[in-house]
């Protein structure tokens, strides 16, 4: 069953007296220089504390680190999770297939062998109660990553994830903390059908409770998994069915990145387009054609589902004074529709026009491709809105 | 581990469940008391036309105490021929478990009466006449085992360790409550005392002990550590319906996780009775179908239970894997101080109240001699004291001040966001201004 593990007893000792954690190690936003040390075993890093976000440059991974490694989504994702099961012996992950079949789509390969099957725990197939497994086990002193297979399943596990890992830290004023990590491919796929293809944040926002974040790139998702797994908040960590074989070079050296913060994608100075996950990409597409027409819009992955940074995307508001949203989840109640609120609260002066939300139609997501495709949003329909808006 | 212990239990309560022959069942049954399994006539009507019903023999012996696994059976055929002679308590441990069941129907009544005078709001689900199960088995728990239970969970705190005065000032909605006032009557949580709860939801606690039950597994396993911390799961007869109940059943099995299923089963769940709405009204026998011995116990008998809740978590420590214990037993007020109990038959209360456990209990230290009326009444008087203080205690705490409303949503202030110089939001005095005007 499980592998045996030399830990120095002194790193266990710590297990039920859930209160102090390893030392935090070099945390860098995305935008810093790295710090440099050595892989898996920065312990004793000094404390660099997060800054407050300013606006930045270029793409920072690919400036940071030319002698980085090249890694697909997936394989960040799982570095990120091997690095801290390395860091800290109570990190352990419970899903369907995550064990011996290595993880539906591979997030989890190899470390079961490595890790053993109680690490690595392979679920029956029963969402409310393995999450809220992970919820006791996490109330007693593991740290738990709970892996939805898809998304969607975790609709079953709503009144775990809402009604214990939302609400008992506060509900037992405190006493017990729920270090849980939630995570799973969710997000319109290449037709997948209605059921496969949900997107559970706007489900998600109201809970009281969790952090949601969004991963979009191979730096940021094996950034944010670290923090999620060392946050001890329960955080849920929305990745893309479509995004995990992007490729991209990232650092050799150990980095965490923010939980809280946006990431500044491109800056410019007509629109801010404020999005997040595979949208980021149709955004992208967009701004080439866009910056080909004269425009120059900055663009925004907000990467913190909740909560949102207000901070930079306030920043760039009061910069630009116009924004469009674009996002995948659906019109209604959707992350775009909470991001609107917020911003027409906090930012309604410095608005020159109305927001602009552009998301996916409120429809379960058509088999056919055609109909899929007119679901989400896509490049063309952003740049159309770009030119309307600035009109 | 105890392998070939295992296989013998996983099998034997398969055969035992078919084999429904009068003698076998009567050989293996301690009958003890006039007691049937429902007082109510009606009820009584169904239960013999049901198909898998207890043999007829049995029935007109009026007992069914415990239909058990192989292991306890054995320790039941051992000990019934000198049942007599051998004591099953010290006078220690016999006046423990009456103070601490004394303790228990003493803070319930408190609590009906502080409701009635405006004290606490809400729902409060009162746990009298049910004492014997969390006596008998808390009492045998350490200070490191933790304890799931439901929405009627203050007994179970109490048991536990946790003082009267932090339950009923969480009761009170007071900050000096064991949850800060924030949680209330249904979620009593204790990390001194390691309750974990306090669900509101029937059922949901039932994962929670699994995992609590699992990170002792994986203690012992891959921290390496001397663990062998057992987890106790309360909840009721309705909850053995819900789905959670049978996802846990089937995973703590799989990996024999050191965790007792203890189902107190009083037949009704507010207003819906047992047999109205289960297939097969007898839980003790869907333990068997998951590979757990599934024992069935008199829960109005804290020493029938005491007793078989020694094996039950006796083999959770040992890692022989998990129990599902039902216990027969009953409420004597309704399912909450708001329900106004109509629709059980009076006779049946009747019933149950002659088998009051806590009379029980006393009968049984009188009759053998272990404590005298002096000594209860002491202990009486000394839990009574208790009770007032905590009463008193609760009224002089101070209410939660305003500014505890945002204070444990997060256990990192970082979820509310940080602001512009890096510091947590919720510090920041313009986050409050926007939202709950606290």
């Amino acid at each position: 069953m499980a592998a045996s593990f030399g830990v120095s007893s002194a790193a266990v000792q710590a297990v039920k007296s859930s209160a102090s954690p390893l030392p935090s190690p070099p945390v860098i936003r995305s935008e810093a220089r790295p710090i440099s040390g050595r892989i898996n075993r920065s312990r004793k890093a000094g404390k660099i504390a997060t800054h407050a976000v300013a606006a930045r440059t270029e793409n920072p991974a690919s400036a940071a680190s030319k002698t980085g490694h090249e890694v697909l989504l997936f394989e960040a994702l799982r570095e990120g999770l091997e690095e801290e099961m390395e860091r800290d012996p109570r990190v352990c992950i419970f899903g369907e297939d995550v064990g011996h079949y290595g993880g539906s789509y591979k997030v989890s390969k190899g470390l079961a062998e490595k890790y053993g099957d109680l690490r690595v725990l392979d679920t029956p197939i029963a969402e409310n109660s393995f999450t809220g497994m992970a919820v006791g086990a996490a109330m007693t002193g593991l740290r738990p990553v709970v892996e939805g297979m898809n998304m969607g399943f975790l609709l079953l596990a709503f009144n775990q994830i809402s009604d214990n890992c939302g609400m008992l830290h506060y509900t037992s004023g405190g006493q017990f903390t729920i270090p849980t990590v939630i995570r799973g491919p969710g997000g319109v796929g290449r037709q997948l059908g209605a059921e496969h293809s949900q997107r559970l944040e706007s489900y998600f926002q109201s809970i009281p409770g969790i952090q949601m974040v969004a991963c979009s790139t191979p730096y940021n998702a094996k950034g944010l998994m670290k923090a999620a797994i060392r946050s001890e908040n329960p955080v849920v960590l929305f990745e893309h069915v479509l995004l995990y074989n992007l490729k991209e070079r990232i650092p050799d050296e150990e980095y965490v990145v923010s939980l809280e913060e946006a990431e500044m994608v491109r800056p410019g100075k007509h629109v801010t387009i404020l999005t997040y996950s595979r949208m980021r990409y149709h955004v992208m597409q967009a701004a080439k054609t866009l910056v080909n027409k004269g425009y120059d819009p900055e663009v925004i992955d907000i990467r913190s589902l909740k909560p949102f940074d207000l901070h930079t995307i306030g920043n760039s508001i009061k910069k630009t004074h116009k924004v469009l949203i674009v996002e995948e989840c659906m019109r209604t109640g959707g992350i775009g529709a909470s991001l609107t609120a917020a911003i027409n609260e906090n930012f309604n002066d410095y608005l020159d026009a109305p927001i602009v939300c552009l998301s996916s139609q409120d429809v379960p997501t058509p088999y056919a491709g055609t109909l899929e495709e007119v679901t989400v949003v896509q490049p063309p329909q952003i740049v159309t809105a770009v030119e309307q808006l600035c009109r | 581990m105890a392998c070939s212990a295992t296989a013998k239990i996983i099998h034997n309560p398969l055969m035992l469940s078919s084999s429904r022959s009068a003698e076998k069942y009567e050989s293996c049954c301690k009958i003890s008391g006039p007691t049937s399994l429902l007082g109510s006539k009606f009820l009584g009507k169904k239960l013999l036309s049901a198909k898998s019903a207890i043999s007829p023999a049995s029935r007109r012996s009026g007992a069914v105490v415990a239909v058990s696994s192989d292991v306890v059976k054995e320790k039941k055929l051992k000990s019934s021929s000198s049942a007599a002679s051998n004591l099953l308590i010290t006078k220690e441990e016999g006046l423990v478990l009456y103070e601490d069941m004394y303790l228990g129907r003493a803070f319930e009544d408190m609590c009906a009466q502080m409701y009635y005078r405006g004290k606490m709001f809400g729902f409060v689900h009162l746990y009298n006449g049910q004492e014997a199960v969390s006596t008998g088995f808390i009492k045998l728990l350490k200070q490191e085992d933790c304890v799931v239970s439901t929405y009627r969970d203050h007994v179970h705190s109490l048991s536990k360790g946790v003082p009267a005065r932090q339950v009923m000032s969480e009761l009170f909605g007071k900050t000096t409550g064991c949850c800060r006032g924030q949680g209330g009557s249904m979620h009593m949580f204790s990390k001194e005392h390691n309750v974990l709860g306090g669900f509101a939801f029937i059922g949901e606690g039932i994962p929670v002990a699994t995992g609590a039950a699992f990170t002792s597994k994986y203690k012992r396993e891959v921290l390496k550590e001397n663990c062998d911390e057992v987890t106790l799961a309360f909840f009721g007869d309705g909850t053995c319906n819900n789905g959670q109940f049978f996802e846990c059943l089937n995973m703590a099995s799989l990996w024999k996780l050191p965790i007792v299923f203890v189902v107190e089963n009083n037949l009704w769940a507010i207003g819906m009775s047992h047999l109205r709405s289960t297939s097969d009204p007898q839980i003790w026998k869907k333990g068997p179908a998951f590979g757990m011995p599934g024992v069935h116990v008199d829960g109005m008998d804290v020493l029938k239970v005491r007793e078989v809740a020694q094996e039950a978590i006796g083999r959770a420590r040992r890692g022989e894997g998990p129990t599902l214990v039902e216990c027969e037993t009953y409420r004597f007020r309704g399912h909450s101080l708001a329900d106004p109990d109509e629709l059980r038959d009076p006779a049946e209360k009747a019933h149950y109240a002659t088998r009051d456990p806590i009379t029980a209990l006393k009968k049984y230290l009188f009759e053998n001699n272990l404590a005298n009326e002096a000594e209860l009444k002491a202990i009486d008087k000394k839990i009574d004291e208790i009770i007032e203080d905590s009463v008193e205690f609760a009224d002089a705490s101070p209410v939660p001040a305003r500014n505890q409303l945002l204070e444990n949503v997060f256990a990192d202030p970082r979820g509310f966001g940080i602001g512009p110089d890096g510091k947590y939001r919720c510090e920041d005095p313009k986050f409050t201004e926007g939202t709950a005007q606290v």
